[in-house]
C-alpha cells in the first residue's frame, strides 16, 4: 500500500486530499471536498502534464531570446530533460508569434511553439 | 503634430489595452495611448508563463500571447500609440505633459483621461531588512526579465523572501533554469498567490515553502553569501533561538506590490489608503470628473484577466462620459469595508443607469476563513444580501454582485463584511 498527498488546484479551496495505492492502482481518495477533485487526483497519479513555458536563443533578433511553450502539456517527469534539449536550440530572426520553435520534442509528439514576435535587429519597426 | 485628443489613456500593459480597445468599440474616435517602454504589454511580455486568458478568452495562454491578442487589434485599429514616451504631469484640467526623443516636450489636452500605469514591487528597503548590501538582492520581477527578456542568469543558490505568485513563478523558473532554490519564505502563516502557482511551481519541484518564517539578516560583502532565516510570532517577530542559517548568492523579493500612482497624487486625486490607488465610482472614475482608472494603479488583481474587464468597463464609461449621457443618483452610495474586509471597489456609487441590473464589486479580505457569508447591511445595519463562501484569502480577490433593485434614492452606505455561516 502506498499513499501520496497532493493540493487540488481546482479552486481556492485548495483540498489536501491522500491518495491510497497498490500495484499502482488507486484504491482510495480522501480530503476531496467535490467531485473535480477526485478527477484531478486521478490525473495527478497516472500522469500529470504541464505545459512547460521557457525561452530560446534568438539569432540577430532585436532581443536575445524568444519565449516559447509546449503546445500542449508533456509529461511532468520529462520538464528537466526537456529544458537540456530545449538549451541547445538556437532559432533565426524573425520568429513569428505560433512558430514551431521543434516539432516532436523529446519523441512526445507535442511541438514546441515560439509565443511572441522577435523582428530582426536591423528592422527599425516599432510595434 | 495632433496634440488635443478625446481620450489619453496612460500606460499601455493590459488595461490600457483593453480601455483603448473598449471604448473604440463605443465610439470614441480620438483615441492616444502613451506607454514608457519600447513595447506595449507591460509586464505581460516577460510573463512567459501559461495561465492567462482562462477567464477571458476560455484557453489557457502565456503572457506574450495574450498580450499579443490585444496589440494585434490595436495595430489594425484608428488608435494612436507613442512608445518610450514619459508623462511627467496630469494636471486636474486633464492636460498631460509628456516627452519622448523624437518629438520633445509635449503638451496634450484631452477630454477624458485613463490612469493605466500599472504597479511596481515593493523593495528591500520597503520591508527594511538588517544586514549588509551586497550584490545579488532582487526583485521576483526583475530577475523575471533578466532571465526571460534579457537573457541572464542572476544567480546559483537562491531563497525567495514572500510566497506572492511572481516568487513562485521565479522559483520554478530558476530551477528549470539550472539554480537551485533553497527555500520560500512567507511570514504569514498562509500563502499570497494562487493554489495552483504553489502546487506546480513548488510542491512540483520540491521546493520547500516555510511558513511563519522570514529572512532577519543578510550577509555577504561583495554578494549575496547567506541568510538568517527565523520563525516568527503571532506579531510577525522573530522568535528569539529559532534561527538558521541557508546559504545562497541570490535573494528575490516577492513581498507585495504598490499601485504606481506619482501622477495620481500630483493631480491633487485622492487615494484610498488600503488599496493606495485612487477612490472611484463604479464607472472606476476617481473624485475628478473625466480622469479615470483601471489595472492595477487602482488596486493589485490577481488575474491580467480580471484587469482587462475593468479595462473594459472604463472603455465603456469613457465612452458614456464624452456623450454626456450620464445621470447622477441625488446622492452617492458608499461602500464601506466592514469585518474582514480589507478593501472594496469600487468606492462609491453615483449613477443611476438605466437596465442596468447589478454592480459587480471587487474585494479582498483580511485574513482566511471557510464557510463564510459576504453580508451586505444598509444605513440601519439591515441586512441587504449574502452570499455564501466556502473559503475566502487575501491571495485570491472576491467579486460579488449587488442587485440595482437594493439601491434605494436614500441610501448612503452599504457595509460589506464577512460572517461565519
Amino acid at each position: 500500500m502506498e499513499q501520496n498527498k497532493i493540493i487540488c488546484v481546482s479552486c481556492p479551496i485548495g483540498c489536501r486530499m491522500t491518495i491510497q495505492s497498490k500495484d499502482g492502482k488507486i484504491t482510495s481518495i480522501i480530503g476531496n471536498a467535490c467531485l473535480k477533485g477526485i478527477k484531478y487526483a486521478e490525473e495527478e497519479f497516472v500522469n500529470p502534464l504541464r505545459i512547460l513555458p521557457t525561452t530560446v536563443k534568438v539569432i540577430g533578433g532585436e532581443l536575445p531570446l524568444v519565449s516559447v511553450k509546449t503546445e500542449k502539456a508533456i509529461p511532468k517527469r520529462l520538464l528537466l530533460e526537456a529544458m537540456t534539449e530545449i538549451a541547445e536550440i538556437e532559432v533565426n530572426a524573425p520568429v513569428k508569434i505560433g512558430q514551431i520553435i521543434k516539432d516532436d520534442l523529446m519523441g512526445t509528439g507535442v511541438s514546441l511553439v515560439a509565443t511572441r514576435n522577435i523582428k530582426r535587429a536591423d528592422s527599425n519597426q516599432h510595434s | 503634430m495632433k496634440l488635443e485628443y478625446d481620450l489619453v489613456i496612460i500606460g499601455g500593459g493590459p488595461a490600457g489595452l483593453a480601455v483603448a480597445l473598449e471604448a473604440r468599440r463605443n465610439t470614441v474616435k480620438d483615441i492616444l495611448l502613451l506607454e514608457r517602454d519600447k513595447y506595449l504589454g507591460g509586464i505581460l511580455p516577460q510573463c512567459i508563463h501559461n495561465g492567462f486568458g482562462v477567464q477571458y478568452f476560455k484557453e489557457e495562454l502565456t503572457g506574450p500571447e495574450y498580450a499579443e491578442r490585444f496589440i494585434a487589434k490595436l495595430n489594425d485599429s484608428q488608435i494612436d500609440v507613442k512608445t518610450e514616451t514619459m508623462v511627467i504631469k496630469v494636471t486636474p484640467d486633464k492636460r498631460i505633459i509628456a516627452m519622448n526623443r523624437n518629438d520633445g516636450l509635449l503638451h496634450i489636452q484631452a477630454k477624458a483621461v485613463v490612469l493605466a500605469m500599472g504597479c511596481r514591487e515593493r523593495t528591500r528597503e520597503a520591508i527594511a531588512i538588517p544586514g549588509n548590501r551586497p550584490a545579488g538582492i532582487f526583485t521576483a520581477g526583475t530577475a523575471q526579465r533578466y532571465i526571460n527578456i534579457e537573457g541572464y542568469i542572476p544567480g546559483r543558490e537562491v531563497v525567495v523572501l514572500g510566497s506572492g505568485d511572481i516568487g513562485m513563478i521565479m522559483a520554478r523558473r530558476m530551477t528549470l533554469e539550472g539554480a537551485r532554490v533553497k527555500a520560500v519564505l512567507e511570514i504569514m502563516p498562509f500563502s499570497t498567490g494562487l493554489i495552483r502557482n504553489r502546487v506546480q511551481c513548488l510542491d512540483d519541484f520540491n521546493i520547500s515553502l516555510k511558513f511563519n518564517h522570514t529572512i532577519t539578516r543578510i550577509e555577504g560583502e561583495r554578494r549575496v553569501k547567506r541568510v538568517i532565516v527565523a520563525r516568527v510570532d503571532k506579531n510577525l517577530q522573530a522568535i528569539p533561538g529559532t534561527e538558521e542559517e541557508i546559504s545562497c548568492d541570490t535573494i528575490l523579493l516577492s513581498v507585495g506590490l504598490i499601485p504606481e500612482n506619482e501622477l495620481t497624487g500630483e493631480a491633487g486625486i485622492k487615494l484610498d489608503p488600503v488599496t493606495r490607488g485612487p477612490i472611484v465610482n463604479e464607472n472606476r472614475e476617481t473624485e475628478i470628473e473625466g480622469i479615470f482608472a483601471c489595472g492595477n494603479v487602482l488596486h493589485v488583481h490577481d488575474l491580467a484577466d480580471f484587469v482587462t474587464e475593468e479595462g473594459e468597463i472604463v472603455g465603456r464609461a469613457v465612452g458614456e462620459y464624452l456623450k454626456r449621457n450620464r445621470k447622477f443618483r441625488s446622492q452617492p452610495i458608499k461602500i464601506v469595508p466592514g469585518e474582514n474586509i480589507a478593501y472594496v471597489v469600487p468606492q462609491h456609487i453615483d449613477f443611476i443607469v438605466p437596465g442596468r441590473k447589478k454592480i459587480k464589486i471587487f474585494m479582498r479580505v483580511k485574513k482566511p476563513a471557510e464557510k463564510v457569508r459576504i453580508v451586505f447591511k444598509d444605513d440601519k445595519g439591515e441586512m441587504m444580501a449574502s452570499y455564501k463562501k466556502a473559503i475566502v484569502t487575501p491571495g485570491e480577490m472576491l467579486s460579488v454582485y449587488l442587485p440595482e433593485v437594493l439601491l434605494e434614492d436614500k441610501l448612503k452606505n452599504i457595509t460589506i463584511s464577512v460572517k461565519r455561516d
